[in-house]
């Protein structure tokens, strides 16, 4: 068997090919799913979770740290358990408090962890005690609304 | 009139049914008789040239010019709402999870399984495959094998060049002519595009969808009716049946893998 100038273009082409899917690997996408074996997970419960999503970005001061993994209902206390997978090399002081936010005005909803002064440190399957529920808007213009009511009410109660 | 009528629907029907058995039985052959295939792997690379490295520029170009108009109607849509730092996700994203493999594998189907079909329906008119039994050599082992893991190796690698060159298409239109920032519309992209959800279930597609269209090729070849005519009319089903049964497919593997996604 010899070579051939056929072997040279279909080698060409493998490199290419294979060149492509490390192009889409590498530059396109990012290996963002953390590898079970070098992360952490901790557990945060919601009274509300607005629209958040499995694989969501967890931010620690804007800096993704990791991925929200799971989100499930607990029927026993009526919240949303929300999973987290943290990256190990990130370790967080255990009154960390988890807070839903949202980047921009339409962008995509993100848990934000704040970093707490505790010395000792956030281990897996551990409970973030402090967490924030998403802001939804209807709630917020009815309190801005229930507000402004006392607002009036105050001042037509007050003494000329 | 309605007899006639009735009994060419019952023979068509179980025409119909036979041949998918024996489309079914033939594939299985295949799997059986590929050791010669990759044995003789010079045979498997022979054909890997005419499938794969002259279907290249036809999946290059349409690549580069789907990614492009991609790049432009997305921009249009997406500043109607200030978003335009998102058009990066939108290329890719299409790309790579739908239009790479499916518009690579109805280009495959048309460049190298017509190719294939008009091939080996040929060598069956001629009764090259015949005399090859004859000299107690298995024409599936020789002729079908190889040129079915020549189709499936070279899919998965067209639909990956074909998303890279949308990709670069976008970035042309997107950044170069528009102006998109250039930070922005890689970084929300790598932000979007997950590596096992999204380009490892594209290139499983990919994958899928060469073994569909080679498997629908090489049968319609070896199934054609040894005339001209039937050549003529075993090409033109290859190409009509493995463009379906990609998009059929595609739509049962964007339910399995997507669903629950956002």
């Amino acid at each position: 068997m010899n070579r051939t100038v056929l072997d040279l273009w279909v080698g060409l082409f493998v490199i290419a090919g294979v060149g492509a899917l490390l192009f889409l690997a590498l530059k396109v996408g990012s290996m963002s799913t953390v590898n079970s074996a070098d992360s952490y997970e901790v557990v945060a419960d919601f009274q509300n979770i607005g629209g958040l999503k499995p694989r969501a970005p967890v931010k620690s001061a804007g800096v993704v740290v990791g991925r929200v993994a799971d989100i499930r209902f607990d029927n026993e206390k009526y919240e949303a358990v929300v999973t987290l997978r943290l990256d190990k090399r990130y370790a967080f002081p255990k009154d960390t408090s988890a807070s839903i936010m949202t980047s921009g005005l339409l962008g995509e909803q993100y848990v934000g962890l704040d970093a707490g002064g505790d010395s000792v440190m956030l281990k897996d399957k551990d409970r973030i005690m402090i967490t924030q529920d998403a802001v939804v808007l209807e709630n917020l213009i009815g309190q801005f609304l229930y507000g402004k009511a006392q607002e009036g009410k105050a001042q037509e109660g007050m003494p000329k | 009139m309605l007899k006639q009528a009735i009994e060419n629907l019952g023979n068509r029907t179980i025409q119909g049914v036979w041949r998918i058995g024996f489309a079914a039985r033939f594939f299985v052959a295949i799997l059986l008789h590929s050791g010669t295939a990759f044995r003789r792997f010079g045979l498997t690379i022979r054909e890997m040239y005419f499938t794969g490295v002259l279907s290249l520029i036809i999946i290059l170009v349409s690549g580069l010019f789907v990614g492009m108009v991609l790049g432009l109607q997305g921009y249009e849509t997406l500043q109607r709402y200030g978003s335009e730092s998102a058009l990066g996700t939108l290329v890719a994203l299409s790309l790579v999870r739908e239009l790479g493999p499916v518009l690579a594998g109805l280009l495959f189907a048309s460049r190298a399984g017509s190719a294939i079909t008009a091939e080996i329906g040929l060598m069956k008119a001629t009764e090259q495959l015949s005399a090859m039994e004859m000299m107690a050599v298995d024409p599936i082992a020789r002729v079908v094998a190889p040129r079915f893991w020549a189709g499936v190796i070279s899919m998965p690698l067209l639909a990956a060049l074909f998303s890279a060159l949308g990709v670069f298409g976008g970035y042309l239109v997107g950044v170069r002519l528009i102006g998109v920032d250039d930070g922005t519309f890689w970084s929300q992209m790598q932000g979007a595009v997950d590596f096992e959800q999204d380009i490892l279930n594209g290139v499983i597609k990919s994958v899928v969808f060469g073994v569909a269209v080679t498997t629908i090729a090489l049968f319609e070849g070896y199934d054609a009716p040894p005339t001209a005519e039937g050549v003529s009319g075993a090409t033109t089903r290859t190409v009509v049946t493995s463009s379906l049964v990609v998009l059929a497919l595609d739509f049962i593997l964007t339910a399995i893998m997507f669903r629950g996604l956002n």
